[in-house]
């Protein structure tokens, strides 16, 4: 039991980790050209569904109707294959260190409720920031950092130092 | 010659099963390296835990450093790849937006997958308001579109902004970054642990 409950908080060596992200990194450039991403496969979720429940406001769109191919589906997309696959490795990864449990991950000092109205307050300023600067963490930081993009290395300066800035902000959700 | 898909050395049909598996490896990375865990990521911001730090700048060291080794042996031409674009004004106040929302929930869209995936009902949240900041600036997009579609500079490369060598770039950055992970270590040292899991 108490081996089990340690294994939980063991992970790799950050450097170790970051190195296979890196292999991934290179691996993913040589077979596609292209880099990874995480939100354009909530992008891709988000135009499917306003498509399918309202169709002439999508087309209408000048955003939506960007995202909308003419001869496939919408969720047809290399972005929306690659997250599956992120969901199912996580899902393979957790599994291996036990740490698959139904669970809200707070701190202490705050409830449940807090910590829920945070994430998804968190999430909505992510996906707005994401679009307008066309890109996340993962499409603009990682993968644009690795081609020497200037635009990459703008958003991942401007994400941290705001993240820094606000830090004192959202310190009780933290420590 | 890389890249295999875009010269056709792969048939594309292959390209959603490379999707899934490439997709596979980088939720086990992420996973493994505690990406799943909000406490920890957020640890960057509050000097306790600097995980996020030394993963995401030691991986896009290791694929800049690699990917110009292959260029040069002429295994890969880097001039084909995709190189994001540079919208001055979206990538900065994009990037302020996300830095808030980042501090405020812990998360970014890659590894809140990872957490939703191992259940944290909180990573659902997230995921759930990603999409609604989606839909927000879809809705109002007529809004947003000056600065979607302002100052866009091109595909620029740093090479091109700064009119500087790549390889003493390379060389300087992993240089400032060992620098960055060692000050990091006597600020984590320095800092009240927290315990979580």
């Amino acid at each position: 039991m108490n081996i089990e409950k340690n294994n939980r908080t063991v992970y790799w060596n950050p450097y170790f980790g970051g190195f296979l992200l890196g292999i991934l990194i290179i691996l993913t450039f040589y077979i596609t050209g292209r880099g990874l991403g995480a939100t354009g496969a909530l992008k891709s979720g988000v135009v499917a569904v306003v498509d399918a429940v309202a169709p002439t406001h999508a087309a209408n769109n000048a955003y939506y109707s960007k995202f909308i191919p003419e001869e496939k589906s919408v969720l047809d997309s290399w972005l929306v294959f690659e997250a599956i696959g992120v969901i199912l490795g996580a899902i393979i990864s957790g599994g291996l260190s036990g740490r698959i449990a139904w669970k809200i991950q707070r701190s202490p000092k705050i409830t449940n409720r807090r910590r829920l109205i945070f994430a998804i307050g968190g999430g909505i300023l992510f996906g707005l920031g994401a679009q307008i600067a066309r890109g996340c963490t993962s499409g603009a930081g990682l993968s644009g950092m690795s081609v020497l993009s200037t635009g990459g290395f703008i958003t991942v300066i401007s994400i941290f130092g705001a993240g820094y800035l606000a830090a004192y902000f959202f310190r009780k959700n933290w420590i | 010659m890389g890249p295999l898909l875009p010269n056709g050395i792969i048939p594309t049909e292959w390209d959603s099963l490379i999707a899934i598996l490439i997709g596979l490896v980088f939720g086990f990375i992420l996973e493994s390296s505690g990406f799943s865990s909000s406490r920890k990521l957020a640890g960057v911001f509050y000097g306790y835990d600097f995980a996020v730090l030394k993963v995401f700048f030691t991986a896009a060291l290791v694929a800049l450093i690699g990917m110009y080794y292959m260029d040069y042996l002429g295994y890969m031409d880097l001039a084909q790849l995709y190189v994001h674009p540079t919208y001055l004004w979206g990538a900065i106040i994009g990037g302020i937006i996300m830095g808030v929302g980042f501090v405020s929930a812990g998360f970014c869209p890659g590894t809140s997958l990872c957490a939703l995936a191992i259940g944290k009902i909180d990573a659902f949240a997230y995921v759930g308001g990603a999409l609604i900041g989606i839909f927000i600036f879809s809705e109002l997009f007529t809004l947003f579109q000056p600065l979607y579609d302002g100052t866009f500079l091109g595909n620029v490369t740093l090479m091109d902004t700064f009119d500087i060598n790549p390889y003493w770039f390379v060389f300087i950055f992993t240089l400032i970054a060992i620098l960055i992970f060692v000050i990091s270590d006597l600020i984590r040292k320095r800092t009240k642990k927290q315990v979580y899991n």
